[in-house]
């Protein structure tokens, strides 16, 4: 089997499971609680906010952990939208391919009265920092635009982003979750005010993630309950699951570098090969992108029966498909960098893991190639394709 | 549980029937590209029986094993039995498909009829 999903989500490491089974067989005291048990738990958790924050530049009193992405996507937007409705400023700016968790809070702002401006993001799938600059008004409260795109991996002038927003005054949320643990993340150094991060996406466990927020920004709650998190989160702390995320992240920051510099040359192996295939395009910057993701779109198939096929060759992948989606249309992401329906429905995403191999590469090209060139076979567009009925796409 | 009953996953991975009939009595096309799915339907027919019927087809898994259900239900009927197709008859022969992929089924059922069609105005001109 070879796992080629890791964007979806990955497998969690042997650190940080050990530490998690034993958190949750030895540290099962409330951290609320005084006695020394209870106390143990909040030393856990307190010393894994230190470990995530000195990963990425932050200070430990500006890590709010959640229950994962999504949710710190959530807070981060509804917080930054308060802050700015009391100043009359109901304005917002993001991007076109955002993450559901970002597009559809934004939707309900909306809702509310808010409006939103959607950055183009080219047809490389990139921002462009000065668009951002020209898109802000006095009235803006908020730019959120992602770190990394989920789907084409593409990486977004996040630093400069962020500069023209302190000049600016207004706050920048960053949804971090593709970079965080895959490429050095600073919220110093990258002028960021609001960060989110997902435990499972660099082999933490799933159901956890956290926000950062810098100091001096209030944030709104989404969850009402106990005084867990400064009063800022609700309910009884992920025990477990804070201290292997930590975990996690310290593992993945300690080898950034190395695995990061050979993910890239599989990447780039497996571009090179599936290019080999007519009638394929990447999708996104081939260069600019995370080191793990590979993003194709192939003339005259379709993305679901493409999946089916791998999966019985023992290839895990996903598809923008509509099919996959459990919509009609494809994937929000390959429509937002220009990709027409047609060819948006037959795109694959591989997205690999640090221990992949360059035989495991070959065996993905070689069966890509093979259920390409089967299902194409019987493809009434392929035959209007060859036959010139049709003009090609791609 | 899986997305699609084995039966399903039986007529995707295997399909029955495919291909093209050059001097067919009767094609017929549904669906577009748009919406990621297409169903081309060939029959030849002797006599009123379907003698033989091919497709091909661009889509997901549900689309292709609907084609290939539907081809399979229909060859050696007589043309009257094979305009009564329905959606349902497709769908209930592969162990049924998931809500939001009985549309599939709705394909084969249409590009079967259409395909008849074809053939009923061919036979008149």
């Amino acid at each position: 089997m070879i796992y080629a999903d890791n964007a979806a989500t990955t497998k969690m490491s042997k650190t940080a499971t050990d530490i998690m089974i034993f958190h949750i067989k030895e540290t099962y005291g409330n951290p609320s609680s005084l006695y020394g048990i209870g106390q143990k738990a909040k030393e856990v958790i307190e010393e894994a906010r230190s470990d995530i924050a000195g990963v990425i530049g932050a200070d430990p009193k500006e890590i709010l952990f959640t229950s994962g992405g999504s949710e710190a996507d959530n807070q981060a937007i509804i917080s930054a939208a308060r802050l700015g409705e009391r100043k009359g400023k109901k304005h917002i700016i993001s991007t076109a391919f955002e993450h559901h968790a970002v597009l559809h809070t934004l939707n309900k702002l909306k809702d509310e009265g808010f409006e939103i401006t959607l950055l183009d993001v080219h047809e490389d799938g990139i921002v462009r920092a000065e668009e951002v600059r020209e898109a802000i008004r006095d009235d803006t409260c908020l730019v959120t635009v992602m770190y990394a795109n989920n789907e084409i991996g593409t990486i977004q002038p996040i630093r400069e982003i962020g500069k023209i927003c302190r000049e600016k005054g207004v706050l920048f949320h960053t949804d971090a979750v593709q970079a965080v643990g895959h490429i050095p993340v600073n919220v110093e150094e990258d002028n960021i005010d609001l960060l989110s991060s997902s435990a499972h996406k660099y082999h933490g466990p799933k159901g956890v993630g956290f926000l950062y927020a810098k100091k001096g920004i209030k944030l709104t709650n989404l969850i009402e309950g106990g005084a867990q998190e400064k009063g800022r989160r609700g309910g009884t702390e992920n025990v477990p699951g804070i201290a292997a995320m930590a975990a996690a992240l310290k593992e993945a920051a300690a080898n950034m570098e190395k695995n990061a510099a050979n993910v890239s040359k599989k990447r780039d192996r497996l571009i090179a090969g599936l290019k080999e295939i007519p009638h394929s395009a990447i999708n996104g910057d081939e260069i600019n992108r995370l080191p793990g993701n590979v993003n194709f779109c192939f003339e005259g198939i379709e993305g679901e029966s493409l999946l089916l096929l791998l999966d019985d060759k023992g290839i895990q992948a996903s598809s923008g498909s509509a099919c996959t989606s459990g919509s009609l249309d494809p994937s929000h992401v390959l429509l937002a960098i220009g990709r027409v329906h047609d060819v948006a429905h037959g795109s694959l995403r591989l997205s690999l893991s640090e221990d992949i191999t360059d035989e495991e590469v070959d065996e993905i090209i070689n069966s890509v190639k093979e259920v390409v060139e089967y299902l194409r076979s019987f493809s009434p567009i392929w035959r209007d394709l060859m036959a010139g009925k049709k003009e090609f796409i791609l | 549980m899986a997305l699609y009953s084995e039966k399903v996953m039986d007529h995707f991975r295997n399909p029955r029937n495919v291909g093209v009939i050059e001097d067919a009595d009767g094609v017929g096309e549904v669906g577009n590209a748009k919406c990621g799915d297409i169903m081309k339907m060939y029959l030849k027919i002797e006599d009123e029986i379907i003698k033989d019927v091919k497709f091909e087809t661009f889509g997901c898994g549900s689309a292709i094993a609907s084609s290939s259900m539907a081809t399979e239900l229909i060859k050696g009927q007589p043309v009257s039995e094979a305009m009564k197709l329905t959606n349902k008859a497709v769908a209930e022969a592969l162990d049924g498909l998931p809500d939001y992929k009985m549309h599939c089924s709705v394909l084969a059922e249409e590009a079967i009829r259409l395909a008849l069609e074809d053939y009923e105005n061919k036979k008149k001109a």
